[in-house]
């Protein structure tokens, strides 16, 4: 077991924990943003910058300081590492920088696109972002490409967070896509205009933490926080998709099918493509009840809930900070999703 | 005249030849490294040589030999970073050329001194006629004994293959070239681990430079404590300098460290000065990525102390009145030269070759090109100067690898010399604009 200081907290973790995730057990707002590492996805990270930290003493034996910022959902703890996020000053400027790289060539086509209320890069820029841009040029384009009839690839949104590329690696049999390019001009790229066709692919749209890869079964149907999300379940025959999912409802209608999702938007259980797109009558499934949603989501704009803090930290902490925390809950808050 | 350890034999007849090379005494090396020394007494040598690793950051190749992980039963290797690509440095090209079995040799002492059974040299794509060269060269040592199974009858074996990169100078990067060598798209990878315990194929890897690689037999031959009586200081031995721009003899110089940059620039032994008699401007001293230098803080430190060919004192000052070593790469502009041009030209290079993985780089390097593009053609404004001082900042340190440095250091340290002249045209964009201009002094702004 490694003890880190994470923004003043102590947090006890089990050795090789990454800061982003001891972070995550501390919960609430200091958790650093990450918009290309996804835990259940082997390798995946490092590369968006997000989630920047300084390490302030390296660790109990050598307490120097980390002569750069290191991405926290690569870095592993060690024990008596400090570590400051949102109390350094440093990491949310550079943190406002990477916003800023980020949309550079994005559209900000947010009005159009069905990722919006529930985007990693909206709700990233809401939060560290400036409300206006220095940059003048004109930003890259690439045309929609349709890989199969169910999921469309709209590149000028991407990030290149590469989560679909280790999806296709570690879920499907087959990888027929990856990055093709380099620098700003790379893209996701299925070679040679091929489609991507295994029981699998869909998830690449769980995974999309921008509107890039979208459901063409959703596309336009509705704005997301306009439907009510349902945890349901069916027995799913196809290997290894156990049939958990979350469906998403306008009224009787099932408007879209995705995977369930954590708080921090990470796929619990991979589905198949039957699952997704092929079953949207409610009949098709047996409900469990509504699905949490984060309580700074758009999307739980008519249920919040109560905030959950964790009692373990509220504990250890100054009763002043308590108080604070108490009366100014953090926007993202552990727990909270069942 | 200083001595010459790496290119002493470099313009005999059929050098790059076995028996010539052998002649000269080639291989001497590996025949007292297998015949009478432990692999850690070879290692041993280098660390106090003090050699310093000759592909830009200058760490010491001895320690880089002591971290490597030693797990048993595992498989070690030795690669050779011949991925020489940063713009005004062309040594390695010329010693690979030139002389094939130095490397060869140094590459057959360096695996035996870290316990390599198999080795690479990853070359840039783009010398595909060097290529063949070595792979001739390798074929001859195959035949002599000097590669294969049991070389020299000492029980030691190796294997030695060429792999040529596919023209992207992000493989210059050491963790990148082991992917692009895995047959992997070519991004540099998450550190820690670093090679020393996880590199090629998961196994403890070394990555050197050809340079490093060839200084090796010198010291095995002549001594660690010989070779590091040479130079000055923490920076020893000999380093060849790929001297271009405007110079009047521009080529590769071995020179011992610790030569005054003025004399290197002006003394006819080495470059003969400035071309056409003209005045120079400035110097990028170790490749396009190391901070541009205006004349007086290149031949003098900002302490007024003659600035010297080392590592310590080209870097004296830090990077407000410093540079950096590098790779050698010496490039001379002459004072009709337009400092924009060239840095917007640079600029161009670094976003064409960012590899595109991390966010800040990705982004930050076209953004750079984009507003340095506006300056240079007259479209610029006063505003921008500040914004591309500001992107760089941005992207300096935040980066998976150090391409994001290289791209950020030579706008910044541009616009901290220079920004006179990039004020220049922002004010006077018809002028600035005209083929062949530069700033030349207050007088053209008046």
């Amino acid at each position: 077991m490694a003890k880190i200081t994470f923004d003043g907290i102590e947090v006890e973790v089990p050795d090789g924990t990454t800061i982003l995730n001891a972070a995550r057990q501390i919960g609430g707002g200091i958790v650093p943003p990450a918009m290309c590492y996804y835990t259940p996805l082997k390798g995946s990270g490092g590369k968006c910058r997000a989630c920047l930290v300084r390490v302030a003493a390296g660790s109990a034996k050598d307490p120097r300081p980390m002569p750069k910022l290191v991405a926290s959902c690569i870095t592993t703890v060690q024990d008596g590492m400090v570590v400051e996020n949102t109390t350094s000053q440093q990491v949310m400027d550079v943190r406002k920088g990477i916003v800023e790289m980020l949309l550079i060539n994005h559209p900000l086509d947010c009005p159009v696109c069905d990722q919006a209320g529930e985007c990693d890069l909206q709700d990233f820029a809401f939060e560290h972002g400036l409300s206006t841009t220095r940059y003048e040029e004109e930003r890259r384009t690439f045309e929609k490409i349709d890989i199969g009839p169910l999921i469309q690839l709209h590149m000028t949104r991407c990030i290149l967070c590469y989560r679909c590329v280790y999806v296709a690696d570690q879920l499907t049999p087959d990888r027929v896509h990856g990055v093709l390019g380099r620098g700003d001009a790379s893209e996701i790229g299925t070679y040679i205009e091929n489609i991507i066709d295994n029981e699998f692919s869909g998830n690449v749209i769980d995974v999309c933490p921008v509107g890039a890869l979208t459901d063409k079964t959703w596309r336009f149907k509705q704005r997301v926080w306009f439907t009510k999300p349902m945890n349901a379940h069916r027995d799913c025959a196809t290997d290894k998709c156990n049939g958990h999912v979350t469906l998403w409802y306008k009224g009787k209608d099932v408007l879209r099918v995705t995977a369930r999702k954590d708080e921090y938007g990470e796929v619990k259980e991979w589905i198949c493509n039957t699952c997704r797109f092929d079953k949207k009558e409610t009949s098709d499934w047996t409900l469990e009840g509504p699905a949490h949603i984060n309580r700074a989501s758009v999307i739980a704009q008519n249920h919040y809930e109560l905030p959950v803090l964790n009692q373990q930290v509220i504990a250890d902490l100054p009763e002043s900070t308590v108080r604070e925390l108490e009366q100014n809950p953090p926007l993202r808050l552990g727990g909270l999703n069942g | 005249m200083g001595r010459k350890l790496l290119t002493e034999h470099i313009n005999v007849e059929g050098i790059n030849t076995f028996e010539v090379y052998r002649k000269h005494g080639g291989y001497r090396s590996v025949e007292k490294a297998l015949k009478t020394m432990t692999p850690d007494e070879v290692t041993e040598e280098v660390k106090k040589s003090g050699l310093r690793g000759r592909g830009g950051a200058g760490f010491p190749a001895g320690m880089k030999w002591g971290f490597l992980a030693k797990p048993e039963g595992v498989p070690r290797y030795l690669v050779c970073n011949a991925d020489e690509s940063e713009p005004g440095t062309f040594k390695d090209r010329q010693l690979m050329s030139k002389l094939p079995h130095l490397l060869i040799e140094g590459m057959i002492t360096g695996s035996y001194a870290l316990g390599a059974r198999t080795s690479y040299i990853y070359i840039r794509g783009e010398l595909l006629y060097v290529l063949r060269i070595l792979e001739k060269a390798i074929a001859e040592a195959y035949a002599a004994g000097f590669l294969g199974e049991n070389i020299l009858g000492s029980g030691y074996s190796l294997d030695l293959h060429v792999h040529p990169g596919a023209g992207a100078y992000i493989c210059g990067e050491e963790t990148a070239l082991l992917e692009s060598l895995e047959g992997k798209r070519g991004n540099p990878r998450n550190k820690p681990p670093f090679p020393a315990v996880q590199g090629l194929y998961a196994r403890p890897t070394v990555v050197n430079n050809v340079e490093t690689i060839a200084a090796v037999p010198i010291i095995v031959n002549e001594g660690g404590d010989e070779y590091a009586k040479i130079g000055v200081g923490k920076s020893t031995g000999t380093k060849l300098i790929s001297a271009c721009g405007h110079v009047n003899k521009p080529g590769i110089y071995e020179i011992e460290l610790g030569v005054p940059v003025e004399e290197f620039i002006y003394s006819d032994e080495y470059c003969g000065g400035i071309w056409k008699g003209r005045d120079l401007k400035a110097v990028v001293a170790g490749g396009s990525s190391v901070p541009i230098l205006p004349k007086e803080l290149i031949l003098k430190t900002a302490a007024g102390e003659p600035r010297l060919m080392t590592y310590e004192s080209l870097s004296d000052g830090g990077f407000i009145t410093g540079t950096m070593l590098g790779s050698g790469g010496f490039i001379a502009m002459d004072e009709t030269t337009c400092i924009v041009k060239n840095t917007w030209n640079y600029s161009r290079f670094y976003h064409h070759e960012s590899c595109g993985q991390c966010s800040p780089c990705r982004e930050g390097t076209g953004w750079l090109e984009k507003v340095l593009h506006r300056l240079e053609h007259g479209h610029g404004s006063m505003h921008d100067i500040d914004l591309i001082v500001s992107v760089a900042k941005q992207i300096e340190g935040n980066t998976i690898c150090p391409l994001g440095e290289a791209a950020a250091w030579p706008v910044a340290a541009a616009v901290r010399h220079f920004r006179h002249e990039f004020e220049w045209h922002v004010k006077h964009p018809k002028e600035a604009t005209m083929p062949g201009a530069a700033y030349r002094g207050a007088a053209v702004l008046a």
